[in-house]
């Protein structure tokens, strides 16, 4: 049965997720630095280290690449590590561990052993912090086979979400924003858990399909506002993880509006975008009335000036312009 | 250590050294402020407390041998001679930054003064200084590449890796472990399985101790020691400073893991005021010489600030300046992957 839902924040749905599994499952525990004396770099661990003691709920020195491997022997022996890596940033420095061992040890050794782990980490930019603390390296994961991807936009995703992959038997990497911690919402109960592969209708609409994930959702559902105040209705899909893609939800949306505009935090090349629309391509052709549009992060490293900041990363008037760019090559009837 | 003890630096130079440990006391005191004003983004990390490791160790160097640092750098950057200007106008984002406004506070540079920057990921620019004491090898110089870190740092596998390869290809680099004991809200004794970093050099044969780094004449001393090893001896070194810094982690960190005792115990014994008291012991500089001086620096943090403000920001049409030294076009911006 589940309980009333009410509104809390993004921060707050991940700690309670966290505390339930780690209630309803003694081989969960979590990892990371500073999560729990200090209680988490974004306070996302407040009260664990109280509440389930040292044991399960482990501060680590500053070895990413280190612990984030034990974290993999940890499940191959059957344990289901909950592993905080403090930003994405630093993820890099883990890289080899995720990659060459997480995504693979499963399928390498012929379904021997399964890696029942999570990887959590916030990322995302907007705080001013400089070229090497502004990644949404959402598009590496995504490409890796292996991996499960989750990228909760709401409160009440990054609960269901968490929950789901803390009881997944393969490595999910959940990529979390440190730009929505504050964001309020409802949220269920503890048998709240959301499947992995289904896409959300965030606005419904007719005239384009805009696919954003993660904080490019909030973005995106600005754009749409501005779009009807001049009469587009614009509708927004929130994909909610990659690997697995529900390219289904999205492919129907767009059948439907015959436009499509994605839009990534990350980077152009090779990205999100550029993955999500190529898929659509092939999937929907015959429907388009225009080329699939792309939002991007400019092809640089994040600058630290504000103005430069803002610059570079997607707002409304860039989705905004994107959609009426999709909408101005339709052929007059 | 070996060799004879250098030197006590002649009056001249010791003056000049305390006046470099006011200066960074003043010009982070003045960052702190524009932060809380909104005038500062990002991460701002104050290194009030460490400026006798600061300014120790740029003084026992020479000016052209490769230093790097980390996020918590402006220090090394004042110690080196750049313009506060220059410093304060990229804290505030502004084109007049020493980094033209790409880097901000946890990322500057002064190439000219062979200051090769600070990083923003742990441990992330040790190698780099293992390269450049490759490349002063390499290129027959006699230069030392320093590199400061700090004990949460030394927890990185990379930094094994460069002790390592340092130890091997003696290499002409100084390991600076500024153990300021905590890294972010973990004190080292919960991060660390032995609390002494140096012993970790020590293991990959490179020579290695550990000095009081509050005192600023016994960083000098033995970053001048460690210098000459590499420099005359080529032989890697490995110096860990006893430190402490006195504000949180960074500008957000409310700092509510310390004990309160335990920052009085340590700002007993100020870097600055220490260093005063022998000066004043010494009869090398009057109170008046003081206040004079620092009146002098409280203008030059003044200037600075006023000068960052009053500069223009940057044109976001150089939004796409410099991602390549040698762009692929003739005009990359003209790309239709890059934004605006
Ligand atoms: C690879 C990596 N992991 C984590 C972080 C986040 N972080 C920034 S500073 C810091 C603590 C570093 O402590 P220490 O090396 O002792 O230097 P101090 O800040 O005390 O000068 C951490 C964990 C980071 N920047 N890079």
């Amino acid at each position: 049965m589940s309980t009333e839902a009410r509104d809390i924040t993004y921060r707050e749905a991940i700690n309670q997720a966290l505390r339930e599994e780690m209630q309803r499952d003694e081989s969960v525990f979590l990892m990371g630095e500073d999560i729990g004396h200090f209680e988490g770099a974004f306070k996302v661990t407040r009260g664990l280290l109280e509440e389930f003691g040292e044991q399960r709920v482990v501060d680590t020195p500053i070895t990413e690449a280190g612990f984030t491997g034990l974290g993999i022997g940890a499940a191959m022996a059957g344990l289901r590590p909950v592993i905080e890596i403090m930003t994405v940033n630093f993820a890099l420095v883990a890289m080899d561990q995720i990659v060459s061992n997480a995504s693979k040890v499963h399928y390498m050794f012929g379904g021997q052993v399964p890696v029942p782990m999570v990887i959590r980490m916030p990322g995302g930019a907007g705080h001013q912090l400089s070229a090497q603390h502004s990644h949404s390296l959402d598009a590496v994961f995504a490409q890796v086979p292996g991996l499960k991807v989750v990228v909760p936009a709401t409160p009440e995703d990054a609960k269901g979400l968490l929950k789901t992959a803390i009881r997944d038997d393969d490595p999910v990497i959940v990529l979390e924003s440190e730009g929505l911690y504050g964001k309020r919402g409802p949220v269920g109960g503890e048998d709240h858990l959301i499947p992995f592969g289904h896409a959300v209708v965030r606005r419904p609409g007719r005239d384009c399909t805009i696919i954003a994930h993660s904080r490019m959702v909030w973005v995106a559902l600005a754009a749409a506002e501005q779009l009807a105040a001049q009469g587009v209705e614009a509708e927004v899909i929130d994909p909610r993880t990659f690997r697995p893609l529900d390219l289904d939800t999205l492919a129907g949306s767009v059948r439907r509006t015959s436009r499509a505009v994605v839009v990534d935090e990350g980077w152009p090349e090779c990205g999100i975008a550029a993955g999500v629309a190529a898929h659509l391509y092939e999937a929907c052709f015959d429907w388009l009335d225009a080329p699939i549009g792309r939002v991007n992060s400019a092809d640089v490293p994040m600058p630290y000036a504000k103005n430069l900041e803002q610059a570079a990363i997607p707002q409304p008037d860039d989705v905004v312009a994107a959609v009426m760019a999709t909408l101005a090559r339709e052929v007059p009837r | 250590m070996s060799g004879s003890p250098p030197p006590v630096p002649p009056p001249e130079e010791m003056r000049e050294i305390f006046r470099a440990m006011t200066l960074i006391r003043r010009f982070e005191e003045r960052a702190a402020e524009e932060y809380m004003a909104g005038r500062v983004g990002g991460f701002l990390h104050l290194a009030i407390g460490e400026e006798a490791a600061i300014v120790g160790t740029v003084s026992a160097l020479r000016p052209d041998d490769p230093l790097t640092s980390t996020y918590r750098e402006h220090g090394q950057a004042l110690a080196r001679g750049t313009d506060p200007r220059a410093i304060m106008a990229e804290l505030l984002g502004r084109a007049t930054g020493i980094c033209g406004g790409r880097g901000g506070s946890m990322h500057l540079m002064d190439i000219e003064r062979s200051f090769y920057g600070g990083y923003g990921i742990v441990g992330g620019s040790v190698p780099l200084a293992l390269g450049l004491a490759w490349a002063a090898r390499y290129s027959g110089t006699d230069r030392v590449s320093v590199t400061m870190f700090g004990e949460g740092a030394a927890g990185q596998g990379v930094v094994s890796e460069c002790f390592n390869m340092a130890g091997l290809w003696d290499l002409p680099i100084v390991f600076l472990i500024l153990n300021n004991q905590y890294s972010m809200g973990t004190p080292v004794e919960r991060a660390a399985a032995v609390e002494d970093f140096y012993p970790r050099a020590a293991a990959y044969d490179i020579e290695s101790w550990k000095v009081d780094g509050m005192d600023v004449l016994a960083v000098r001393a033995a970053l001048s020691e460690a210098a000459r090893l590499a420099r005359d001896e080529r032989r890697p070194a490995c110096v860990e400073l006893l430190a402490y810094r006195y504000k949180g982690h960074s500008m957000s960190d409310p700092d509510t893991v310390r004990a309160a005792e335990e920052k009085e115990r340590w700002k007993a014994r100020d870097p600055l005021v220490t260093f005063e008291r022998v000066l004043l012991g010494e009869g090398i500089i009057d109170a008046d010489a003081i206040a004079a001086m620092q009146a002098e620096v409280d203008e030059v943090v003044d200037d600075a600030t006023t000068f960052a403000r009053e500069s223009p920001e940057v044109p976001v049409s150089e939004l796409a300046d410099d991602v390549y030294a040698q762009p692929w076009n003739d005009d990359p911006r003209g790309s239709a992957l890059m934004r605006p």
